[in-house]
Parts: C-alpha cells; structure tokens; sequence
C-alpha cells in the first residue's frame, strides 16, 4: 500500500503556503496569533517573560518561558497580558480558573506536566467540575500547556506523561501533538474551547521541525489521524510515541511487514472510531506509549479495541509501554526506560507469527 | 457610614431571611426533604449582610461548603436555593451541585465549594478578570478559621498583593474547624495579624454586629475599587448549630459558650439599635419577618412540588463522548 505520511484528513493540508518550522516556533506563533484574535486571552506561568518588575533596569523578556515557548510576547502584548507569577502552581491555576469563569481565556505555562499534582485540586475539584456543578452555569475556557516525557536527564520529576491521569477526570480535555503541524492546530483549538485543556508538548517534539502553513488553523479536539496507511498491523501512537510508530514502520516495511500508523491527538476526548477502524481492516494492533503501564492508555485504548472489535483481531492486543518504575537519570538507564521503535519491531513481527 | 433607611430595610431583611432559611431548611433535613448533607451558617448572618451590601450583581463571590448565607445576601433566590438542595430539577443547578455547589452566575455567585480553601484562588481569579478588563468590579472571598490552614490561603494572598488585585479576603472565624477549635489548630489568636505578612491591612470585626461589618467592608471594597489593592477582614462571629445538621456540637464545646454568643445575636442586636435610634419601628421589623416567613413556607412548597431532573441530565453540561459512559450499555 502507498506510504505517504504527508497526506492528513485534518485541518488545511499540504498545498498551502508554509514552511518547514521547529515545534517551538509553531507554538509560539501560535500563541501571538490567538493574542492578537482575542483581547480576552492572555497568558500566565513562572517566567513566560522573565525578569517581571525590572523593566526600569531595561530588563525585559529575559527567559521568555522554558525552551522560549512565550518568547517575544511580552514586548507586543504587554507585562498585564503575559504575566510572570510566583512560583504558586494552586494558586495561579486557581485564579486562572476564577478569571476564566469571569469572562477572560486564560493561557497557563504550567513548566512542566510533572507540576500539575500541585495544582491538581484546582483542576480537579474546580476546573473540571464547575459547569457540571452549576448546572451549566459558566465556563472554564481555560489551556494549560506543560513539558512532558522522557528526555535528557530530567529524571524522576521533570519526565513524566501523566495525560492518563487527565483522561481519567470527566471534563478535562487533554491533547498530545505530535509534531509542529499538529501542536499549532490543536493549541489554536484548545485556547477557542470553551472547556478546559491540558496540552502536553513533548520534550523530544520541541526541537523537531515539520510542514506548517503561514495561516493559522485548528485541529478538531477528539479527532486522531493516520500519518501512515497500511494493511497488516495498526501501530497506535500518542505524544513522542508517533514518531516511535514511524520510524518502526520504516525498519517493518524493511521485512516486508505493512504497518498503518494512527496518531491519536487527543486522549481526552479520545476518537474511538479512527481506532476501530484501522485494526477492524489490519486485525492486528500494537499500542505504543511511554508511560508507565499500569492504568495508562495504551491500557484504555487496548480495553476500547477488545471490547468493540475483539471478532476481527487475528491476534492479541500489545502494549509497549514504558516500565513500571520512576523514570531513572543515568543515560543507558532512561534509554532503556523509553518504547524504541526496536521494541515495536520486535513486538510487532512477534504479533505477525514470524 | 452612613446608610439609607433602604439599606437598612435590605440589611434586616436578608439577615432575617439567611437565619430563616438556615432555620427550615434544618427542620426539612431532619425530616429527609435534603437529598445530601446541609451545613448552616445561622449566628453568622451579619457576616455575608455586611459585606453584600456594599456589592452589586457584577462584582463576584467565592463561596464554602457553609455558603446558604453568602447566596441569600447577593441575591439569590431562595426558591431555587432550596429546590436544588431538595435535588430538584428547578434548582439553581437543576440539581446537579446540591447544598455544596450552589451557583448563580447573573448574580455574581461563584458558587459554594465543597473543598475546604479550594474557593479561594477562584475568587482572586475574578479579581485578575476585573483589573484586565478594567470594569471596576471587585472578588470577594469568603471562607472559614478552617481554610486559613490550607495552602490557597497564602498563594492567593500573595498573588492578591503582588498584583494589587480589587480582592476582599473575609475569614469568618466561627471558632471551630467542624470539632477542632481555632485555638488549637491556628498558630495566631487573630488570624488577621497575618495579613501584615502580605502587605495588606488586616482588620477584626465583630461578625455578630451587621454595622462594624457594614464599616470595614465598605472602606475595603472602597480600597480595592480604587486600585489600592486586597484587603484581609476577620469576621469574630459562631455559628449556632453543628458542623452539618447531624453533627451535636455538645460533644465539643459547652453550653455556656453557646449563650455568650447569642447574647451577642445580630438580629436582636440591631432591632434594639434601630428602634433605640428611632430608624426603624416595631411594626415594620415584624412585618418584614412575616414576609419573609412566607418566602421560606413558600419556597419549601415550590421545592416540594418540583420534579425530579431526567435521567438524561447525567449527561448534559459535560463532554461525554466516551462509548462506555452507560455502564457498558452503549
């Protein structure tokens, strides 16, 4: 079957103007494109300018967020709309919460995903809950992006994709892009929802460069995509774990193995259908995701599939997930920690009888 | 501070119509007509009165698991206050939130908060939303001695200061964290003392007079209604019966304090003052009380003959696309 991982059923696609840009770039872009749309958004987290109160020293956007996510903002949109906090993860997601319910679109930097156990209450207890609660009264129109997985060192507390987590609370939204293309559609579309959404960036995504068109577009929330076709097995990828899936489909096709990749976007609301789909056609399905595997989602995605297509599998449903243990420091034992697409050629051509 | 002969109609009437509610809706809790547990706030109605007065329904509170009072006095209506508690589908939240989640956005309510000190940010967040959009509104948030143990109470007074947000901070010290007095579990004898900490004013008020509350609220909100930042209000006050309404608070305090305190009732308090300065007669004061009577008979009949919410609300005003949602059904 034809490989082309340029095509996707979502959002403008490839004959458009645009250029080949780093994840971060997308994002940022992004980020002046809705503060430019909407007077109501703005932005707050530790940092996103740096250096907030100096301003009479000339200091002036001297972090500009982690890997420079909210860099340049504060000199167009000013110090009231792209504002430092103190270190305070409950209270500023709090008041993120307040100010959304009261008419604003807050935009929160969360640094890292590991954080939001800190502000887990106010997510919890509040943000997802409120319209519930209410009645329907008011709306948490509220996007809080944050660093995830495994990279370079960040070890036990900086590493962690706790989205299964996210999933897990009715009335949270939580996607995962998996490249520059889908990171600028989908954190257009979480910051117009009106519900709140957790957008989980991939360290190993930020540096990484695809197809992004000049004009600003949005990914429908809950909709995954193919990024490749193919007919014996689908390989399910989320986040980081999406590039996992290609590279693997390349080493698979090498042995002959065609190998459909769907990409999932977003896991909450999660696209059952696109899932059910491709392995009702390919009988077979390998679920690849870096957390660890107890209650993850590859763990959800794998009961999905064994509940509504388990007449058309030719084999077992397999996750490659990563250990269950705390993510380790050293090099050879964090490489060891993460899914390669080695482990998914070797679980897949296992899965195919050969 | 001056006020009108309307304010102090208003003041009398919602304090009486917070101690009325509290009273009834205990009696119809006893009697299983609450479908969940109700914790009433009568003895400390001078508290939301005071505060309320000064407000209007663009300015916003934050509310508690305690919050009958501080709905009543923004204006919520006591209809739909106790349908929803009655689980009710005229309820304010078509009753889906019950006692612990009353919400009423046209009226500036933020909605009550079942988790102890979760409220707060919230409160400060409507605050950020009123100085970005520069519409001159202020946040009011109300909690309890309890919450000033939680971690929200500090970043959000930090926040509030160092952002100069139009936000009120009113403790209303009751004395008791459910069984657990203040003076155990609070390292200050006034919890206002820690407001120097943030560079706020912090002020005690005596939460059973409606008219020191009525004093200090109104220089408050006068403060952060002029950009001149929070302000951090302890309100002294008692609340009259239990934790929830199964709760017998013999088992830890004594009788003799419960007397000191309604010696100090608001209501007869200012019913002495009005007529001793000649504001207010009598007549009037008992009129207003069997209006209010009525009101609450009322709004037990309205919460009485309402119906039940369709089975089909379990699934509204959440994104519910999962398949499985309907244990396994779908």
């Amino acid at each position: 079957m034809a490989t082309d991982t340029k095509s996707s059923p979502l959002g403008p696609g490839f004959d458009v103007p645009g250029s080949e840009i780093r994840y971060r770039e997308a994002f940022n872009k992004t980020l002046f494109d809705e503060l430019r749309r909407d007077p109501d958004v703005f932005i707050m987290g530790e940092d996103v300018a740096g250096g907030a109160g100096r301003e009479h020293l000339g200091i002036i956007d001297s972090w500009g967020g982690a890997f420079a996510a909210t860099k340049g903002l504060i000199q167009e949109f000013g110090a009231e709309r792209i504002r430092d906090t103190p270190i305070s993860e409950a209270g500023f997601v709090g008041a993120a919460i307040g100010a959304a319910l009261t008419g604003s679109r807050p935009v929160v930097d969360l640094m890292y995903f590991d954080f939001i156990t800190v502000a887990w209450d106010q997510l919890l207890s509040n943000a997802a809950k409120n319209r519930y609660m209410f009645g329907g009264q008011g709306k948490v129109p509220l996007t809080l992006f944050a660093r995830s997985g495994v990279a370079a060192g960040y070890s036990a507390q900086h590493s962690q994709n706790f989205y299964s987590i996210v999933a897990h609370i009715p009335g949270l939204k939580c996607v995962v892009p998996s490249d520059a293309y889908t990171c600028r559609g989908l954190l257009a579309a979480a910051i117009r929802d009106d519900d709140p959404v957790i957008v989980c960036n991939h360290k190993k995504l930020i540096n990484m460069s695809s197809f992004v068109p000049d004009e600003s577009y949005t990914i429908e929330l809950g909709k995954g995509r193919y990024v490749r076709r193919g007919s014996d097995v689908t390989l399910v990828g989320m986040s980081y774990t999406t590039e996992v899936c290609r590279v693997a489909a390349e080493l698979l096709a090498e042995q002959g193995i065609d190998a459909e990749i769907v990409d999932m976007l977003s896991l909450s609301p999660i696209d059952e259908d696109i899932v059910l789909e491709s392995v009702t056609k390919t009988n077979r399905i390998v679920i690849v995701d870096e957390d660890t595997p107890r209650c993850n989602m590859a763990t959800d995605i794998a009961a999905l599939v064994a509940d509504k297509a388990f007449d058309s599998l030719d084999a077992p449903i397999k996750r490659v997930t990563g250990p269950h243990t705390p993510v380790p420091y050293s090099k050879p034992l964090e490489d060891a920690f993460v899914p390669s697409p080695e482990d998914v050629v070797a679980t897949t051509v296992a899965l195919m009888g050969r | 501070m001056e006020i009108t002969p309307e304010k102090l109609r208003w003041i009398y009437t919602t304090m009486y119509r917070i101690r009325r509610f509290e009273e009834v809706l205990l009696e119809q809790t006893v009697l299983g007509k609450s479908m969940g547990v109700a914790h009433t706030s009568d003895g400390e109605e001078a508290g939301p009165t005071g505060i309320c007065a000064h407000l209007t329904d663009a300015d916003w509170i934050g509310s508690t698991h305690r919050g009958h009072g501080h709905c009543i006095a923004k204006g919520v209506d006591t209809a739909g206050m106790m349908a929803e508690i009655f689980g009710k589908y005229t309820g304010l939240c078509k009753g889906k939130g019950g006692s612990m989640h009353i919400a009423d956005f046209a009226k500036g309510m933020l909605g009550a908060n079942g988790i102890v000190g979760a409220g707060i940010p919230l409160a400060v967040g409507a605050a950020l939303s009123a100085k970005l959009k520069g519409n001159g509104t202020v946040g009011v948030s109300f909690f309890g001695d309890g919450a000033t143990g939680e971690g929200t109470i500090h970043e959000s007074m930090n926040l509030a200061s160092v952002w100069k947000l139009p936000v009120i901070f009113v403790c209303e010290n009751n004395h008791y964290a459910e069984s657990t007095p203040v003076e155990y579990a609070v390292s200050v004898p006034d919890i206002a003392d820690r407001a120097a900490g943030y560079s706020m004013p912090g002020v005690v008020v005596d939460g059973m007079d409606v008219f020191a509350v009525y004093d200090a609220a109104g220089e408050a909100i006068a403060r952060a209604r002029a950009g001149e930042g929070p302000t951090f209000l302890e309100l002294k006050t008692y609340r009259y019966h239990g934790h929830y309404h199964a709760d017998d608070p013999h088992t830890y305090r004594l009788p003799e304090e419960e007397e000191l305190w309604k010696a100090r009732d608001p209501l007869p308090n200012f019913e002495r003052r009005v007529i001793e300065q000649d504001l207010m007669d009598e007549v009037e004061l008992e009129r207003i009380r069997n209006e209010i009577d009525q009101e609450i008979q009322d709004a037990v009949a309205f919460a009485e003959e309402s119906p039940l919410p369709p089975i089909d609300e379990l699934y509204t005003d959440v994104y519910t696309n999962y398949s499985n949602s309907v244990r396994g059904l779908r």
